[in-house]
């Protein structure tokens, strides 16, 4: 058990150490280094050799790599070059903000996802099935900025609900951010619900065709209890493996649903920063990104291992 | 003359196959809706510079956002142009780059999936680990990057995109590989003697093919909502070319009082989307495939 723990975060690990080297060869392979494409054309002279100077381009790419990646480790990641700032500094309410947008939608968009997909699971191909998923395919195929467009369009702007567009500075509060994150996470929990309620409906429907369903009801186990016994503990466990999947697939989502709200979160400041062609700041991004990606992949995993009696025993008789 | 009847044969069942799947397809409703919105898509695609009644880049000041009537159906946007001619040709350049992409993943993910299944041990782990730390990335931020370094064009954007979105395929084909792997046939065919290059061809993409494209068709998808996200953001089709994605981007500042002109590409851009997943959902239970249990990587 310990064994297989320490393994997930060592690969886990091993993933985020060659997403670094990607993303670095990646800006040092192709055209253009940080300064020449941050200066554009003013790239000549003494503004490039002091850039070079201020980034330390002007060392090999290599040892350049091992420094910035040993202050990576200890969670500095350089300056930014547009801001002219620390990126530590710029990130900090950025990622505040994007977890409070995230973890909204999560909170809203699990549950109602669990209970979309037990009831369409159950009542399979008849009026609520029917009904439900084809609104969550829907939901689930058009893309966030047509979704966050719309409902800008009919919530902001023809009922005059809400605010359409957020116009906070971004060190705001908790409490004055509420009202304007609201439309934001419908946007981002509605396609995350129709995701999601699809696995959980397949993977219900799987466990009710299995042979020790059938014998529960064959042996007259009342309706609801073998659905909450026996049904759902085994439905949702490989579950929660694709859900942490597609969550994380949808950081690439929230990024333009930020953009569409003009939200303060880190999806408007990647779009912000590769304007900008401020190539430091975008490594630092991808760094961030992964690591929540891999962390959320890694979480589910333990989870699953956790929850799993199967795994256990497996591992007590090894 | 044997074998010469033997290919005539398989190219046969080819042929049928391709439409006893397409029929299969079909009769489902939600297959039917699929694949006629999708040949709609397409028809449209190719004819629309023919049904064209304006000139998609013609800007005239004093016919700005004009509201839908008899002479322009959807109204005119905030240059004057006219919002029907952009909208019907407005999935072009997205229908050409994202289909092309899609071969193009289909090709390097497939083949490295199934070399990788196959050969398995070092070679394997080492590949797998990369497209794992690929996937981790978000596929927004690589495609941004490249595309603000490179440019913004189709030459750029094909290869991109195939390269992206052909990484969660190697996956699919590396675990489609090793489900046949262990089968008598590969067996027996490695007791003849027969090469790897053999064996994956003959023995391992006939069996696999199934799985793959259909992952395929759903890459196109995804390709095509990654794709129109890029023209939002700006980084995707430059003006003046009609594209939905630019078109919505352009036109949702003024929609509070010229909503035709964000309506229509939406419209536009949402029926092609649905159509393709639709489409491809009904290819799946054709095949007789079941993708609803994972997760969109």
């Amino acid at each position: 058990m310990l064994f297989l723990i320490i393994k997930r975060i060592f690969l886990g690990l091993i993933t985020l150490f060659i997403v670094s080297l990607i993303t670095f060869i990646g800006t040092e392979v192709l055209p253009g280094d940080a300064c020449t494409t941050y200066l554009e054309r003013e790239a000549y002279g003494a503004a490039l050799e002091a850039c070079y100077k201020r980034l330390g381009l002007d060392i090999p790419a290599y040892e350049r790599y091992l420094s910035w990646a040993y202050n990576v480790i200890q969670g500095d990641f350089g300056y930014s070059l547009s801001g002219q700032m620390p990126i530590n500094e710029v990130l900090g309410p950025r990622i505040k903000n994007s977890m409070v947008l995230a973890s909204a939608a999560i909170i809203i968009g699990i549950p109602l996802a669990l209970i979309l997909g037990i009831i369409t699971a159950l009542w399979r191909d008849k009026l609520p099935d029917i009904t439900i998923s084809t609104i969550t395919i829907f939901a689930m195929t058009i893309p966030e900025f047509i979704s966050a467009t719309l409902l800008i369009l009919i919530v902001a702007i023809w009922l005059q609900w809400l605010p359409g567009i957020v116009i906070v500075p971004t060190d705001v509060t908790f409490f004055e951010l509420l009202p304007n994150i609201i439309l934001p996470v419908i946007a981002i929990a509605m396609i995350m619900t129709a995701h999601m309620a699809r696995m959980v409906r397949s993977s219900v429907i799987q466990v009710m065709a299995t042979d020790y369903v059938q014998m529960a009801i064959l042996k007259g186990v009342p309706y609801w209890q073998m659905v909450f016994k026996h049904v759902l503990p085994n439905a949702l466990l490989p579950a929660i493996n694709v859900v942490a999947l597609t969550i994380a697939w949808l950081l690439g989502g929230v990024v333009v649903t930020e953009v569409v709200f003009n939200y303060p979160g880190l999806g408007r400041l990647v779009i912000e920063s590769i304007s900008n062609r401020d190539l430091p700041t975008v490594q630092a991004l991808a760094i961030i990104l992964a690591s929540i990606y891999v962390s959320i992949n890694l979480i589910a995993d333990l989870m699953t291992l956790m929850l799993n009696p199967r795994l256990k025993s497996l591992q007590i008789r090894k | 003359m044997e074998i010469s009847k033997i290919s005539e044969e398989k190219q046969k069942n080819l042929l049928s196959k391709v439409l006893e799947v397409l029929k299969t397809m079909a009769s489902r409703p939600s297959g039917f809706i699929g694949l006629s919105i999708l040949a709609f898509h397409i028809l449209l695609a190719f004819l629309s510079p023919y049904l064209a009644p304006y000139d998609y880049k013609a800007i005239d000041p004093s016919l700005m956002l004009q509201a839908p009537s008899s002479e322009y159906w959807f109204g005119t946007d905030s240059l004057g142009r006219d919002v029907f001619t952009r909208t019907i040709m407005g999935g072009r350049t997205a229908l050409t780059i994202t289909f092309f992409g899609s071969i193009i993943a289909l090709l390097w993910g497939g083949l490295l999936g199934i070399f990788c299944g196959l050969v398995g041990g070092k070679i394997d782990d080492v590949v797998m680990r990369i497209v794992d730390a690929f996937l981790s990335i978000p596929w927004i931020l690589a495609m941004l990057l490249i595309v603000s370094l490179l440019g913004t064009s189709t030459e750029v954007l094909i290869p991109a995109l195939g390269f992206f979105y052909g990484k969660g395929i190697v996956r699919v084909a590396r675990a489609a590989t090793h489900d046949v792997i262990a089968k008598d046939f590969i067996v027996s065919a490695r007791a003849r003697g027969h090469s790897n290059f053999s064996i994956i061809w003959n023995e391992i993409i006939p069996n696999v093919r199934d799985a793959i494209l259909v992952e395929g068709a759903m890459r196109w998808s995804w390709m095509l909502l990654g794709f129109s996200s890029l023209s939002f953001l700006g980084f995707g089709v430059s003006p003046p070319t009609p594209d939905w994605g630019l078109m919505i981007s352009n036109a949702r500042g003024l929609m509070s009082f010229a909503y035709w002109s964000v309506i229509a590409p939406i419209v536009g851009l949402s029926s092609l989307i649905i159509g393709i997943n639709l489409t491809a959902d009904a290819f799946a239970k054709a095949l007789g495939i079941d993708r609803s249990t994972k997760a969109p990587v």
